[in-house]
């Protein structure tokens, strides 16, 4: 089998006249956390329930684990975990009753069902509630429940949808860093429309916009393709002019723009936009050249909410 | 295990947590038997349970949707659903195993009036043919109303809609059987006889069990759930 566990191509999904998924491809690899990221109603509970064989799709195809989420789905749901969309879970069973159920539903081995139980009611940090009833857990211990359920059969793919929405705090930093723990041996997608997370779980990021794939990469790639990189860049002021120093800096290859901008007293400050290169190093050499005194030199990355909030309201212009 | 077991378990265990049910069985007991011991079977003065066989195809109506209703619609209107259905589960599984959750209560609702059995064999001997037939020939018709209900639980995300939509139906095929009465002889009248519910088990609770009647309510049991079925695989047609 190769190393890719999900592939999908021209995915789409229409709802009566709408069209909730517009052809969607991308691929995901063994061990990678992907984060599906767009504003609410994009298509990333669409796209996660044709890949859990809840809806089929309408037109292209999906690979999951190697088998095809329509004509295949029993094999396709064996291999994969899922936790829905605000964590349905019969309330009227008690915590272990249902991870009982959910075992004897996957037709786990008989003998085996309590100790796999245990181990991963402690790796979800279950162990106090197992006898309560899953009604009267918080929020938090309920999506714990979720995840030890998606969890409890050794799923080769997990599929998360908004796993931590409805958290406080605390909450989502001990989910996050059960789905890091989990993403360690097992292929995960994760739906959000929190920024933060994206950077603090993911190792690659599909970005959504109405039913749109508009981009793909690891948040850093993402982040750098959005502005090549701004930099910041201060220096002494003794003596030299300020229009000076910025001509010299426009005049560096790769700068679109250079601008000075307010700085402390007895230093010019400048803000320069430029492209994908990187221009640490010509803007240290000119300083060193002109015997300017370099109080400061930073590259300030755009930040993932920048990339976001272009990319998913420009769309919207276009289309 | 089959996933069909595993669900019906599931939901015979969620019948016996939930007081609703034990309302039902336990209004639907006293109001069977209410009605048999003051209404047939003191005024025939006849050692036999006819009487009681003769008001189960009312008394059914009532029953098995409020029996039915939540199955599916709930786990619709809750989203369990999707979580139950992305389980190696087939869909014909789930409505399966819904379908004999709400079969064991109704055969230990059956259990229960036994005790009126008990009662009129105290007082006069009792044929055993018919009681054991007629039981047998409950089952038969409860599975009828009871796939009406899962089938209508699967229509709706609404379990008062699921239970006013069974009821509905039952009481149509009811009252078709019912009008035999009043239709003239003919092609009608035997339409009519045939489509009834309430008519096939005139037999049964006389004691006669006719493989037309047997095919007659194991072919509602058939269609209602492949309905069902086909309701809940509708989510993946486009």
């Amino acid at each position: 089998m190769s190393d890719l566990m999900i592939e999908v191509e021209g995915l789409t999904k229409n709802y009566g006249i709408t069209r909730a998924v517009n052809k969607v491809s991308f691929g995901v690899r063994r061990g990678e956390v992907l984060g599906f990221l767009g504003p609410n109603g994009a298509g990333k509970s669409t796209t996660m329930k044709m890949l859990t064989c809840y809806l089929a799709p309408t037109a292209g195809r999906a690979l999951v684990a190697g088998h095809d989420v329509f004509s295949d789905s029993l094999e396709v749901r064996k291999r994969v975990g899922y936790l829905p969309e605000d964590t349905p879970i019969y309330r009227d069973m008690t915590v272990l009753e249902f991870l009982q159920f959910a075992a004897a539903m996957r037709g786990m081995d008989r003998d085996k069902v309590p100790g796999r139980i245990k181990e991963i009611g402690q790796r979800c940090g279950l162990g106090d509630v197992a006898g309560k009833l899953v009604g009267e857990l918080s929020k938090g211990f309920r999506q714990r429940v979720g995840l030890a359920q998606a969890m409890l059969h050794d799923p080769d793919i997990v599929i998360l949808d908004e796993p931590t929405s409805g958290l406080d705090p605390n909450q989502i930093v001990e989910i996050r860093s059960l789905i890091k723990e989990i993403g360690q041996e097992k292929t995960v997608i994760l739906s959000t429309h929190i920024l933060p997370e994206v950077q603090a779980t993911c190792s690659r990021v599909l970005i959504i916009n109405g039913g749109k794939l508009v981009a793909d990469g690891t948040p850093n790639e993402l982040r750098a393709r959005e502005r090549g990189g701004r930099y910041r860049v201060v220096v002494e002021s003794n003596g030299v002019a300020k229009d000076a120093i910025r001509d010299r800096l426009a005049s560096l290859s790769g700068v679109t723009r250079c601008e000075a901008i307010a700085g402390e007293d007895g230093s010019h400050a400048f803000a320069i936009d430029a492209g994908s290169a990187d221009l640490r190093k010509p803007i240290f050499r000119a300083a060193v050249d002109n015997r300017w005194t370099l109080l400061e030199l930073a590259r300030e990355a755009a930040s993932l909410e920048d990339v976001f909030r272009n990319l998913t309201t420009g769309e919207e212009g276009k289309s | 295990m089959s996933p069909a077991m595993v669900i019906a378990r599931r939901e015979i265990n969620a019948y016996f947590n939930s007081p609703v049910a034990y309302i039902v069985v336990a209004a639907f007991t006293i109001i069977a038997g209410g009605i048999f011991f003051v209404f047939k079977f003191f005024l025939t003065q006849e050692a036999s349970l006819r009487g009681f066989f003769e008001t189960m195809p009312m008394l059914f109506m009532f029953l098995a949707p409020a029996i039915t209703m939540r199955l599916i619609a709930d786990e619709k209107a809750s989203g369990t659903l999707e979580l139950l259905i992305t389980m190696p589960v087939r869909d014909w599984q789930v409505v399966l195993g819904k379908f004999l959750a709400a079969m064991a209560l109704l055969a230990t609702t059956l259990a229960l009036t036994l005790v009126f059995a008990i009662t009129v064999r105290a007082l006069g001997p009792v044929d055993r043919g018919p009681t054991i037939g007629g039981y047998l020939g409950l089952l038969l018709m409860g599975g009828a109303y009871m796939a009406i209900g899962v089938m209508s639980s699967a229509f709706t995300r609404s379990s008062i809609v699921a239970c006013i939509v069974a009821f509905v139906i039952s009481l149509g095929l009811f009252i078709i059987g019912q009008a035999t009465q009043y239709l003239p002889a003919g092609p009608l009248q035997g339409f009519a006889a045939f489509i009834g519910i309430g008519t096939h088990f005139d037999n049964i609770s006389r004691g006669i069990i006719d493989t037309r009647d047997v095919i007659y309510y194991v072919s509602v049991m058939g269609i209602c759930l492949l309905l069902a079925t086909l309701s809940l695989e509708s989510r993946r047609w486009s």
